[in-house]
């Protein structure tokens, strides 16, 4: 493991911003920290780079302390979210600038930078651009210039602070497949903060998710998606649909609910939560069910439907429109959950340990 | 009925956010015209009528030529350290927290709010012979009053705020991000001044000196206190053309003055040349 935090805390007066941070991030590996603002995440991606400092806590870089290095020190790659770019120099000199303030001795010849810079150029797919000023680019040119900007000075870690925060959607995904292709052939090690899912599981090798300052789990994105490990992932992930469940011999159960296709959990029974995808629920007619189909809206592609049972459950789901055969209002429907999660504790108040926290504020906007 | 029939403007024409466009452009002109160009005009063409030659002769007498240099000279002292001090100031009331700096700041105004003759007599009483700072200087072999360093310290006094408070603005909605750029490349403190914060407020700044400059060229008030104003040695060009005023020798005041405002302008559009050079191409897409 190349980059080790460990235990890193920070406050920002009487807000507890990061709490007890562990993470090891390997050589080469994309890295996405996802997490809702004010979660902590840009704090940790600063501290890394040196802008900013914990409270407590530890982080090394192949065994070398980094708190005791300056950010020039720790030679990394940081690229803002909003680029950050020089104004006043082209294209070319921002590319260039961090070749051009290392001290006399280390500094290349005038040639051997503007070789660099060419070569960061066409690799970035700017060549055209060299001569421009920053105000002469749009948002993708930028954001272009300012990972070149970063990547000149070959660093150990790529940093990026919501790379695509600034670019409208169709620019943002032409970019971030673009950005997992220069990661590959660059070969860096690269942690970038999002607060967009698809973009952070599009993207990254691994996923750690964060919230109120301590990370919540860290995964493959497939196996976050599959096995989100606590009530806040589940609900970030879209496992909008909280149900109380109760659990016996590792089988959760409840009226008008087929919960056959979950797998066995190693719970205690008693009350738990289940949370669910509204698509993963389909409402099945079926005369002798507590449910009844009490709104119905469509997309066009989805058919969204409100079930709602005499005890007053109350369940969103969410079925192709053409496979939606007789589920109008009024229709009484069985419930069959084709996925879930479950969480041990009654509902909602089971979630209440991971929610505390949410008063927290972005530190950095 | 719609916007564009009210204000006369065909329909599809892109509308104006504020109405009121003709009658507030016709009282800026009025203003422009008779308070600023008119008294222009009147003193160009007064010098006009004085003709080339005797104009040349008025300007290069030497007392007109001791004054004009004791004044450019002092003045371009005044600026040189204003330059230096007022980024300094700007810098800190912008770049650190302390307490007082409120109040520090509302101070940079007081050369703006005090009248200048004021200020001529208070620094005059402290930089003559048994004033504070004078009997300290004087006897150390550096008079302040009745030298040009006298005059120097009066323009400089009544426009450093200039530098300051052109300066500050533009120093204060930096974005942070630039100079945290900087230092994640490895720029040294110095290199990140020099290469990312100076360009950055380089356009006000040099606007802010070129009218510190200017108004330092005409500073009358706080100057004829301080500088004794002997002929041939510290008498400052616009007290000259008093003088002259006085003396009913009004080819001779209009010459000097006119020769005072020509200098004036060719600083401003000389500034703006530079300024609109080092902006071009800055402006946001």
């Amino acid at each position: 493991m190349s980059l080790v935090i460990s235990h890193l805390a920070r406050r920002f007066g009487a807000t507890a911003v990061l709490r007890g941070i562990q993470l090891e991030v390997g050589k080469g590996e994309l890295v996405a920290l996802l997490g809702p603002s004010g979660s902590g995440k840009t704090t940790l991606l600063r501290i890394i780079a040196g802008l900013d400092w914990p409270d407590a806590g530890g982080l090394s870089f192949d065994g070398t302390d980094w708190l005791g290095k300056s950010a020039a020190e720790r030679r990394i790659g940081f690229v803002f979210q909003h680029y950050a770019l020089f104004p006043h120099m082209t294209v070319r000199d921002n590319i260039a600038f961090g070749l051009t303030v290392l001290p006399r001795a280390q500094r290349p010849g005038k040639a051997q930078i503007a070789a660099t810079v060419d070569g960061l150029l066409r690799f970035l797919q700017i060549d055209g651009l060299s001569d421009r000023y920053p105000a002469e680019l749009s948002g993708g040119q930028r954001q272009r210039v300012a990972l070149g900007r970063a990547m000149a000075i070959e660093p150990r870690v790529l940093l990026l602070d919501e790379p695509f925060g600034a670019l409208d959607a169709q620019v943002r995904r032409d970019l971030r497949r673009w950005l997992r292709g220069v990661h590959d052939s660059a070969g860096t090690t690269t942690i970038f903060v999002t607060h967009d899912q698809e973009e952070a599981f599009e993207l990254a090798d691994r996923v750690v998710v964060m919230n109120g300052g301590v990370v919540e789990q860290i995964g493959h994105p497939d196996e976050i998606y599959d096995h989100p490990a606590t009530p806040f992932v589940a609900r970030f992930l879209g496992l909008t649909v909280e149900v109380p469940v109760a659990m016996r011999a590792g089988r959760a159960q409840a009226a008008g609910l087929d919960l056959a296709a979950l797998p066995r959990r190693a719970l205690p029974d008693g009350p738990a939560t289940l949370f669910l995808r509204p698509a993963d629920i389909q409402p099945v007619p079926d005369p002798a069910a507590p449910f009844r189909v009490t709104e119905t809206a469509t997309t066009g592609a989805l058919l969204r439907l409100v079930a709602e049972s005499e005890a007053g459950c109350r369940i969103e789901a969410e079925v192709p429109r053409r496979e939606a055969r007789g589920l109008s209002v009024g229709q009484p429907v069985g419930l069959r959950i084709v996925a879930g999660q479950i969480f041990p504790g009654g509902a909602p108040s089971a979630a209440a340990p991971t929610d505390a926290s949410r008063p927290l504020k972005e530190a950095r906007p | 009925m719609s916007v564009a029939a009210v204000t006369g403007f065909p329909a599809g024409r892109q509308k104006r956010v504020l109405p009121g466009f003709g009658l507030t452009m016709g009282l800026t002109l009025t203003y422009v015209g008779i308070i600023v160009l008119l008294p222009v005009i009147a003193l160009v063409l007064k010098g006009a009528e004085i003709g080339p030659v005797r104009f040349w002769e008025i300007v290069t007498a030497p007392r007109t030529l001791a004054a004009l240099r004791l004044t450019i000279t002092a003045a371009a002292l005044a600026t040189v350290f204003n330059a230096a001090y007022g980024l300094l100031m700007a810098w800190v009331l912008v770049r650190y927290r302390f307490p007082g700096r409120r109040l520090l700041d509302a101070m940079m105004d007081i050369p703006f709010a005090l009248p200048t003759a004021v200020a001529g007599l208070a620094l005059t009483a402290l930089f003559s012979e048994n004033g504070w700072y004078g009997q300290v200087l004087a006897p150390a072999g550096f008079p302040v009053v009745y030298t040009i360093w006298g005059v120097a310290v009066a323009m400089s006094f009544t426009s450093i705020p200039f530098v300051v408070r052109t300066v500050q603005p533009i120093l204060e909605d930096l974005e942070p991000g630039q100079e945290e750029a900087a230092r994640t490349l490895g720029a040294t403190p110095w290199q990140i001044f020099t290469r990312v914060i100076f360009p950055a407020i380089l356009p006000a700044y040099l606007i802010g000196t070129t009218i510190a400059f200017a108004r330092s060229l005409g500073e009358f008030g706080a100057v004829i206190f301080i500088a004794g104003n002997l002929p041939m040695k510290t008498e400052i060009a616009s007290l000259l053309a008093v003088i002259r005023l006085e003396e009913y020798d009004y080819n001779g005041a209009a010459a000097i003055a006119l020769t005072l405002v020509a200098i004036a302008l060719a600083l401003l559009v000389v500034s703006n040349w530079l300024q609109s050079r080092l902006t071009r191409r800055r402006v946001p897409a």
